[in-house]
């Protein structure tokens, strides 16, 4: 919403000075970028359980990944795998940006992560033992693994990390709004945040649950299985993984001198829409707009937008009208790199976050792989192969199941005072 | 029918149970430990004495995780002890 507040000072803006990946095209930051940038997709078949008896073929799997190759063996058994990712990321972000929390006053860091399903496979496999053998092999762990909360706890306990820490539940838009609240405890005196997002889907009851969307996509081949904007887009895959960063004032990182600013946290918006039944038109462009006031920049400033990237009719038709509306027909360079990771939920908007840091870093924007077929109905710019580009802002668009908008501008760390 | 439940048993568990601690070797003499230094909190605790209920048939309570038992030690002697006085027809998995 558009409010008017007083100029956060230049020295205050909120920047991110450390990151952690877990995407299926990379595990790591390096890996996920590389790939990212050079258009390798991490979609395949489904390998995590027989996927006979559902519709879906085809989703974001990271491969390889061994939790106790990561994490501390204690936390494994009561850890859904999201958690596992959120906490893998987490510690990389804070080495990442070189950060000891444990020489710091214990209140001077918090956590506000992103979460859409809950620790579903967790969940699944207790419903599994709780119909199958009873209630008394339902683990204790239950009580808090399954929860969205769970992973903002295990990264705060882990870190001790004790200023005040939050959740954001808003589906594929929680990654921004998470940095959003991230940056809201920041001004309210918090030294640093671990924010970003995290989801593990790939199970039988996470692609159930998401079944009932209607939104996923039953193509068996990978390659066509996830197309944006294409003339024959049809729904999404779904992707895992998480995206941890670390949040400061741009004046608490040089104080500190910390040894990468990727970028700043420049502005932000969010909207919700209006129900689908009542016709009125969907307020992603509200949101994109206020982010952009909040930032103190007008479209021209724009050298890049993330989109969304829904994949189906009506998703699609809403962000290029609010994408044409803002920037005109073809205005701006349009790129959906979760092409190659899948809708990865909670973490998918943080995950498009890094990449547009990176991208900035860099100056490439990253490519979408598999659409090129663009209907006239989709006047956009959309790059579909690597493009090399004097980057200083990038507009990254959310949009949650239900109605979330979220709009987040990051900044170039050169462009800042 | 198992009748005995020694130290190793217990480490079998918690290492199933609640993951090997991240200072200490399991494998050395913890007898005498308290849980506590090992790194293992109550639900930890309750999650290990629901397995031995699951696999012995020995209950061991809530309220004696959390207030009798405080090291290694307690705990192979509150179920071994236990085990031999398993009522008849206590259904052992």
């Amino acid at each position: 919403m558009t409010a008017t507040r007083t100029a956060t000072p230049a020295t205050d803006v909120p920047v991110v000075t450390g990151l952690g990946v877990a995407a299926p095209n990379g595990l790591g930051t390096d890996a996920f970028w590389t790939a990212t940038r050079d258009g390798v997709s991490g979609l395949g078949p489904i390998t995590r359980f027989a996927v006979d008896s559902y519709p879906v073929r085809v989703a974001g799997e990271i491969a390889g990944f061994t939790a106790s190759e990561h994490i501390p063996s204690r936390l494994i058994p009561s850890t859904d795998r999201s958690t596992q990712f959120a906490l893998v990321c987490s510690g990389w972000a804070l080495a990442d940006a070189g950060l000891d929390p444990t020489s710091l006053p214990e209140f001077a860091g918090s956590v506000v992560t992103a979460n859409a399903l809950g620790g579903v496979e967790f969940i699944q496999r207790e419903l599994h033992s709780l119909w199958g053998r009873g209630p008394k092999y339902v683990t204790a762990y239950m009580s808090y693994a399954w929860f969205y909360g769970v992973n903002t706890g295990q990264i705060s306990i882990r870190h001790q990390l004790k200023g005040a820490g939050g959740v954001v539940v808003t589906g594929q838009a929680g990654g921004v709004d998470a940095i959003a609240q991230a940056r809201r405890k920041l001004r309210a005196g918090q030294r640093f945040v671990v924010t970003g997002g995290a989801d593990a889907p790939v199970c039988p009851y996470g692609i159930t649950a998401e079944l009932a969307t209607n939104t996923l996509s039953t193509r068996a081949d990978p390659d066509t299985a996830y197309l944006p904007f294409d003339r024959s887009a049809a729904g999404h895959v779904p992707g895992e993984g998480a995206t941890m960063m670390i949040l400061e004032s741009l004046s608490v990182a040089r104080e500190r001198g910390a040894d990468t600013i990727y970028g700043a946290i420049a502005g932000y918006g969010a909207t919700f829409d209006p129900h689908p039944a009542s016709g009125k038109p969907s307020t992603l462009s509200r949101a994109a707009a206020t982010a952009l006031a909040d930032a103190g920049l007008t479209e021209g400033d724009i050298d890049v937008v993330f989109a969304d990237g829904a994949a189906t009719v009506d998703g699609d038709r809403a962000e290029t009208a609010a994408i044409t509306e803002l920037f005109g027909p073809r205005g701006v360079p349009v790129t959906v790199p979760k092409t190659m990771t899948g809708r990865m939920y909670g973490a998918g908007a943080a995950t498009d976050v890094a990449a547009a840091l990176l991208a900035i870093r860099d100056d490439v924007i990253p490519p979408t792989v598999g659409s090129a077929d663009l209907p006239d109905d989709h006047p956009l710019d959309l790059v579909t192969e690597a493009r090399p580009a004097r980057l200083a802002h990038a507009l990254i668009l959310a949009r949650g199941s239900g109605g979330f908008n979220a709009a987040v501008v990051v900044s170039a760390a050169p462009a800042l005072p | 029918m198992r009748t005995s439940f020694d130290l190793d048993d217990l480490r079998t568990l918690l290492r199933s149970c609640a993951g090997e601690p991240e200072s200490i070797d399991l494998a050395s003499d913890i007898a005498d430990l308290t849980f506590e230094e090992l790194g293992y909190d109550s639900i930890a605790l309750l999650e290990t004495a629901a397995r031995v209920e699951q696999d012995l048939g020995v209950t061991v309570e809530d309220n004696v995780v959390a207030e009798d038992i405080t090291t290694p030690r307690d705990f192979v002697a509150y179920v071994s002890t236990r085990l031999g006085q398993r009522p008849v027809g206590t259904r052992v998995s």
